[in-house]
């Protein structure tokens, strides 16, 4: 059975459709990675997914409607970083790990504000997973980009949910970083742990993922493995470049080389969703 | 723990100011004298002072600071910004405005009831405006910025209220209590702005786990089960009914709410929910030793509280806005 299945999904606001009738389905231990040209509806989806939109369709987590789960059964099942990171308070990274966590959290008059054995746990874990335990005493606002990444991922990890959605975690990082990060995903896919991840570098998503979703214009362009996805007919038809591919110790990676002047300019690209974010 | 020796520290410093503020001013009672005025266990003119004079003082003292503080540490999380404070941002002006347009107009002749009603009605309307505001996705620029274009029009009505009032008796009683002061106030005072306060304290304690989670901002908070419309009903209703309903009694006093969670914020980590209760209780810390300072100082006339605090605040306001500019812009 498919962890994640999702049927006719469509996202609009006003008048535009953001996304329109995607269906795909994602199995356990499966990284999915969403690509497509900037403003074909990458975040959009993964927020539709994550509830923080409202849209059309059905989607199905573990056999069960996401949109009639409770929401502290959803924050247990799901687990979201989004794109930009906004913390603005110098909490220390253990803490911030800490608020994967809270959805476990009881009651306050069941006297629940104590991290239990099992949250403890699981921080640790997290940040040992990510590599940031170095760093648990450390403030958030005084890292690294590559650091601040890593303790965003081990927030997410200490959800301990079985499908993690990721919008672009690597926007500001390093190559190292970014390969970093990269392995550290396909790890928690090896334990089992389903990743749609939201990325842009092609070579990255061919190396990395187990198969790839081509969104183009809102719509699914293409699905599959790398090799059947990134055709050069594809990126010319949806990115409107072309580029060099080859193979390095038998994995394939691809370098965007010219645009292509005879593409089809995208009435969207270059624009991004500003789907604003509604309580479910 | 930590968190819980930090409350207790600061409401240990809470009765002890409690019980100076029954010592001092312009008859100096001893420890004994007090606890004799509270048991009335000794002369008449003790009884007199202690219960009937300083405990309400004592008693406001405790319900402003409560509410700025807590709505201040609040509004901060809610809006993430280290500069949102229900004076800054024009709320408390509101709440003065609408306890004006109440008196203005004799609506408090129908009713007493009315005069808080007003004033929490108005700095809901505030509050609701200024996270309209964020909403749209507006900097910490244009916060401070709307702030002060609230507290400009609230501030104007409000003269225009004073310039238009046909007696000038009336307009002397407005202007003192817009300068914000818990003296001369009595149990009445107390009781009309109580019940408000405490159904105001407790929306925005609630908040607090909630709080902490919004730190991650409100989509991934959201992810995590946090209702965030809730949240944010919470946080604007709490606030608007706490700092409301006691500006209606004293006045506004100003930069309470971003003085006491500035200073406490490292205390706790710099959580935005634990800062809440800390900082509540800073608050009644300030404003009861301001209210102290101010009489023990040698003026002429007595101060009024929301001068003194605004005297402290201003300048601590301006330092903060130049260490942070470059965030700012």
């Amino acid at each position: 059975m498919s962890l994640l299945e999702i049927d006719g999904l469509g996202v609009r606001i006003g008048d535009k459709a953001l996304v329109r009738d995607l269906s795909f389905q994602l199995g356990a231990g499966e990284l999915l990675g969403l690509i497509g040209p900037n403003g074909a509806g990458k975040s959009t989806v993964v927020k539709a997914i994550a509830q923080l939109l409202r849209y059309q369709g059905q989607m199905r987590l573990q056999g069960m409607a996401i949109d009639t789960l409770p929401g502290r059964e959803r924050a247990q099942r799901l687990a979201y970083l989004s794109q930009d990171d906004p913390i603005q308070w110098p909490i220390s990274v253990r803490d911030l790990v800490g608020l994967g966590r809270h959805p476990y959290r009881g009651s306050w008059w069941r006297g629940g504000g104590r991290p239990s054995t099992a949250d403890r746990d699981a921080v640790e874990s997290a940040l040992r997973a990510t590599d940031a335990w170095s760093l648990r005493e450390r403030r958030f606002t005084e890292l690294s980009g590559g650091e601040r990444a890593r303790a965003r991922l081990a927030r997410a990890l200490a959800v301990e949910a079985p499908l993690i959605l990721a919008d672009e975690p690597f926007a500001a990082l390093d190559p190292r970083h970014q390969l970093q990060v990269m392995a550290l995903l396909r790890e928690q896919c090896r334990r089992g742990v389903s990743v749609v991840l939201v990325l842009h570098d092609l070579t990255l998503a061919s190396r990395f993922c187990d198969r790839l979703l081509l969104l183009h214009q809102g719509a699914r362009f293409a699905i599959g493995s790398a090799s059947e996805v990134l055709s050069s007919d594809n990126l010319r038809e949806v990115y409107g470049i072309r580029a060099v591919m080859g193979e390095y110790q038998e994995q394939g990676y691809i370098l965007p080389w010219s645009c292509e002047p005879s593409a089809s300019v995208t009435p969207e690209a270059g624009q991004r969703a500003t789907a604003t974010v509604t309580p479910p | 723990m930590r968190n819980l020796s930090l409350n207790l520290l600061l409401l240990a410093l809470l009765l002890a100011l409690s019980v100076l503020s029954l010592r001092f001013g312009d008859a100096p009672l001893s420890l004994g004298e007090v606890i004799a005025g509270l048991f009335a266990t000794g002369s008449e003119e003790q009884r007199l002072i202690v219960q009937e004079i300083r405990l309400p003082r004592v008693a406001l003292a405790w319900l402003v600071g409560l509410s700025l503080g807590a709505s201040g540490a609040a509004l901060q999380g809610l809006l993430r910004n280290p500069l949102a404070e229900p004076g800054l941002l024009g709320i408390s002006a509101s709440a003065g405005l609408g306890a004006v347009v109440a008196l203005y107009f004799g609506l408090t002749a129908l009713s007493l009831w009315i005069l808080p009603a007003s004033a929490m009605l108005f700095a809901l309307l505030a509050t609701s405006t200024l996270y309209a505001l964020t909403r749209a996705g507006s900097t910490n620029l244009t916060l401070i910025l709307a702030g002060v274009a609230l507290s400009s029009l609230a501030g104007a009505l409000t003269s225009l209220a004073l310039n238009l009032s046909p007696n000038p008796a009336d307009l002397q009683d407005i202007i003192l209590w817009l300068l914000g002061s818990i003296s001369d106030r009595s149990f009445d005072d107390v009781r009309l702005c109580l019940p408000f306060v405490l159904i105001g304290l407790g929306l925005l304690l609630v908040s607090a786990p909630a709080l902490d989670v919004l730190a991650l901002g409100e989509g991934e908070a959201s992810s995590l089960g946090v209702d965030v419309a809730r949240l944010r009903g919470l946080i604007i209703v709490g606030s608007a009914l706490s700092v409301g309903a006691t500006v209606a009694v004293t006045g506004t006093i100003g930069f309470v709410g971003l003085v006491v969670p500035h200073l406490l914020r490292r205390f706790v980590n710099y959580r935005p929910g634990r800062l809440l209760l800390a900082s509540a209780l800073g608050g009644a810390v300030l404003v009861l030793a301001a209210d102290i300072a101010l009489r023990l100082l040698d003026t002429p006339k007595e101060l009024m509280l929301g001068v003194v605090t605004a005297l402290i605040g201003a300048p601590f306001f301006l330092a903060l806005v130049l260490r942070s500019r470059r965030d700012m812009l």
